[in-house]
């Protein structure tokens, strides 16, 4: 009885120390991308005039969406490096429904990882997901933006 | 040869902060002000979100010590609305890069889960607990709960809508 419970309670340990471990590695990997988002994100916004941004979004709920959710789509990456993309975005200005659109995009549509999606997971699905989630990146910025709206 | 391996050794996020370094580098030789103003740009935004990667690494640490593919396998046996359930769940809890799930998922085709539950996990894993702490930092706490029900609602309707479209080629 003792013994087993001394097993678990290793079992337990080495458990959590490989879950740190993993935690630490993960996050080791992702530094030089934090630090290089950040620099980058901090060049772009300093060199970009802020009236760049406003004639791309002009505040319309649908071409605002669909510029997001387009440039979202063909980024690839860390998810991580979106969410600091889209908020300093917002910050500088853009509208809350092409940022939405942006990191729902981002993590939804995989057009990087389609060639891999469609040889494990079939071609026909692959497309189909990736178009909807395109489509649904649009619709989810629209609806979270009128939820807010409502309630605020 | 000897270069390409080199580089792939390296990693890509390595190599990707190395470009940018070499921006900022050009940026200092050609415009001094400039590369200043983007310096403290970056020590605005870094000491800002420094301590949120605290938090990030302690809930990465959380879902990786609870979170496995055997968990997730081990749930998607149930039936009915249950196996939507616990796939939503399962795609959120999910960790890890995309690629590292689909041997799992086609594994889970194999043994007969739809392809609009495959859908909808894929979907699910777009709402990441581990940086929702960051989320919060940059958009409010109303904006993510907002975001990931209309995101939780609208993988379902996506997972519906691929079982009808891949059902149209049978």
């Amino acid at each position: 009885m003792k013994q087993d419970k001394y097993k678990m309670k290793n079992k337990i340990e080495k458990n959590f120390k490989q879950a740190v471990l993993k935690a630490g590695k993960m996050f080791w990997k992702t530094l030089p991308l934090i630090f290089g988002t950040i620099l980058l994100v901090s060049l772009l916004i300093t060199l970009i005039p802020k009236t760049f941004y406003f004639k791309v979004f002009t505040q319309n709920f649908f071409s605002d969406s669909f510029i997001g959710s387009l440039i979202g789509s063909i980024s690839a990456g860390n998810p991580l490096t979106s969410y600091i993309l889209g908020g300093e975005l917002l910050e500088q200005g853009v509208g809350l429904i092409a940022v939405t659109a942006f990191l729902v995009a981002w993590v939804t549509v995989g057009v990087v990882q389609l060639p891999a999606e469609s040889m494990i997971l079939g071609r026909r699905f692959a497309i189909w997901r990736n178009i909807l989630s395109f489509v649904f990146a649009i619709v989810v910025a629209i609806l979270t933006v009128l939820i807010l709206g409502v309630f605020q | 040869m000897k270069i390409k391996e080199k580089l792939q050794s390296i990693g890509n996020s390595w190599i990707f902060l190395i470009v940018v370094l070499i921006f900022y580098l050009i940026l200092l030789v050609v415009d001094f002000s400039l590369f200043q103003s983007c310096l403290e740009f970056f020590y605005k935004i870094f000491i800002s979100i420094f301590p949120i990667f605290v938090l990030v690494f302690i809930l990465m640490a959380v879902t990786n010590y609870f979170i496995t593919p055997e968990f997730i396998l081990k749930h998607t046996r149930e039936k009915g609305i249950k196996k939507w359930f616990f796939i939503i769940v399962g795609g959120i809890l999910s960790t890890g890069p995309i690629y590292m799930w689909y041997p799992l998922l086609a594994d889970l085709k194999n043994k007969g889960l739809s392809y609009g539950l495959i859908a909808c996990f894929l979907y699910n894993r777009a709402v990441k607990i581990p940086l929702i702490p960051l989320m919060i930092f940059y958009f409010s706490i109303q904006y993510v709960v907002v975001l990931s029900l209309v995101m939780i609602f609208v993988s379902v309707i996506q997972g519906v809508l691929i079982n009808k479209l891949m059902e149209v080629k049978k």
